[in-house]
């Protein structure tokens, strides 16, 4: 059984439908992009499943159904959603941040806290620096830690490397993988650099006007010319 | 390019200047030092109602016009339960409790639905209504009659090198900042605290990590009802204040002034501000023969009007800044 399973999930923001018909599935410790132009409803399949944007169909984690759950019983269930660009609290310092990520257990979060350290050396001297006055890779990379601090099952990336210098990119994409390997968490990474994510991830989606257009493995879908021209551009 | 000057040392300044002024006319005359601390008591009153404001406001950006209303509701609970025979503690300490639960109450009921279908704007509307709504029920349940509290404080003067300081104006300045304080603990050091403020700042991202935000803005109205119910009750206190239906109105005016003067998203700022519209006032009008007490509420809207014309972030607000 999927750890995350999509059948006919339709999205609607007011009068205008967002999502027709998605289905896809996330397995348990996977890493799945999807890839999509500008308003395909790659973000909006993000927000269907944590419950921030109204939908119907069948939307499961790990065979409980998500339909009815709304963003703050989603995160209780283990999914962390990092938002575009918006994913931390600029106002709030650094150690805040983290200690919301946890919001959802009780107890002593200093083993988490060095679990994160781990990834992000760097957030040890930064503890007390509010939020807002990192660099955006720091931001995004701090929305990680906070993620992390979740202990998620299900990771949804909502491109994470957008305004970001490469180098960074690397670094953030470099992270996610090492996640993935070392505490399991299935990732769903929503990309507009086509080629960095399905050389992370193993399976990919592609979204058009919402609705999945084709499906399959990385190397497919690289090697097929409609998505190579459309969106890796050679 | 412009050249930007640094004007963040003005206001410091100009607090410390004021500060040393209070300090060296107190010393220099015992008039002075006891308007003065009349002034901080009445400050401190406007300031438990101010940081109400100021909760609610950063919550939702709505100014609730009802948190007077509703002050006053708390403090009449307050004489009934003393009519009853509760000791002026034992009542105090179970309006609070009521208070808290009757805020939550009306955040479910009054203003939660209005929000959910309307905006910003309705709830400020539905705010005024429930003024009308609470000042009409304290009418009809107490009569309109003024009604008169026991003091929680035996009438004692404390004399310190010969100027006389009323024990009352001492224990409601002592009141008003303990309660903001422990408010101020309660948001830097729990998890409860932080939550509220991540549901304050970034309701979309904290509803993601699992914070209960709507409950989050219940609580806060809870919170705000029970500082309410702490100015009310300091206020009928003081002997210049008649517990009556309109008892807050002009109070909620000097709050507002003040929370305006501090900057609408800062409690710091709300209780500075606050106390430096109660000295201020207080002073302008013992020594300034043509100030007459119908005068300072005037000049409360005045100074309001000059701070949202010069610095709208008032003097600890953060700068709102859109981007388009």
């Amino acid at each position: 059984m999927p750890l995350l399973a999509l059948r006919d999930v339709d999205a609607r923001y007011g009068q205008v439908q967002a999502l027709r018909g998605v289905s896809l599935t996330v397995d348990e410790g996977e890493i799945v992009a999807m890839l999509g132009a500008n308003g395909a409803g790659k973000t909006t399949t993000l927000r269907a499943i944590s419950g921030t944007v109204r939908r119907s169909g069948t939307l499961e984690l790990d065979g409980r159904s998500l339909a009815r759950t709304g963003p703050e019983q989603a995160a209780r269930l283990g999914v962390a959603h990092v938002p575009e660009g918006r994913g931390t609290f600029s106002e709030l310092t650094v150690w805040e941040n983290l200690r919301l990520g946890a919001h959802t257990r009780r107890g002593p979060l200093n083993d988490d806290f060095q679990r994160v350290l781990g990834y992000f050396p760097w957030l040890e001297g930064r503890r007390a620096q509010q939020a807002g006055t990192l660099s955006g890779g720091e931001q995004q990379m701090l929305a990680l830690a906070r993620a992390l601090m979740q202990r998620p099952r299900l990771l949804l990336l909502d491109e994470p490397s957008l305004g970001l210098a490469p180098l960074v990119v690397a670094e953030i994409f470099r992270i996610v993988r090492e996640l993935n390997e070392r505490e399991g968490a299935a990732v769903l990474l929503v990309e507009q650099n086509a080629r960095t994510s399905l050389s992370t991830a193993a399976r990919a989606y592609v979204l058009e006007v919402g609705a999945v257009a084709y499906a399959g493995t990385s190397e497919e879908l690289s090697e097929r010319d409609s998505i190579r021209r459309s969106y890796l551009g050679y | 390019m412009s050249v930007r000057v640094d004007r963040s040392w003005i206001v410091p300044a100009l607090l410390v200047a004021g500060c040393i002024g209070l300090v060296v006319g107190s010393l220099s005359s015992s008039l002075f030092a006891q308007q003065t601390l009349s002034g901080l008591a009445n400050g401190g009153i406007y300031a438990s109602l101010a940081v109400a404001l100021v909760l609610i406001y950063r919550a939702t950006e709505v100014i609730n016009f009802s948190q007077g209303a509703i002050a006053t509701f708390t403090t009449y609970i307050a004489w009934q339960l003393m009519d009853w025979g509760l000791t002026y503690w034992l009542a105090f300490a179970c309006t609070l409790g009521i208070a808290f639960a009757g805020g939550i109450a009306l955040e479910l009921v009054a203003i939660r639905p209005v929000e959910r279908r309307g905006n910003v704007l309705s709830v400020v509307i539905a705010s005024i209504g429930l003024l009308i709504l609470v000042e009409g029920a304290i009418g009809y349940i107490w009569g309109n009659d003024i009604k008169f509290m026991p003091a929680p404080f035996p009438a004692h003067i404390y004399r310190i090198g010969g100027v006389a300081f009323s024990r009352q104006d001492i224990a409601t300045i002592l009141i008003a900042l303990a309660s903001v304080f422990v408010l101020w603990l309660l948001f830097q050091f729990t998890k409860l605290g932080l939550a509220m403020r991540a549901a304050a700042v970034r309701p979309e991202a904290a509803r993601l990590v699992g914070i209960r935000v709507s409950w989050m803005l219940s609580l806060g109205w809870g919170l705000a009802a029970m500082l309410g119910a702490v100015a009310g009750m300091m206020a009928a206190a003081s002997p210049s204040v008649l517990l009556q239906p309109s008892m807050m109105d002009g109070i909620l005016i000097y709050a507002f002034a003040a929370a305006v003067l501090g900057g609408l998203d800062s409690a710091a700022g709300a209780v500075v501000g606050a106390l430096a519209i109660g000295v201020t006032l207080n002073l302008l009008g013992s020594y300034v023969s043509w100030v007459t007490p119908q005068l300072l509420l005037p000049a409360a809207f005045v100074l309001m009007l000059v701070v949202l014309l010069v610095k709208p972030s008032g003097l600890f607000g953060h700068t709102t800044v859109r981007k388009v």
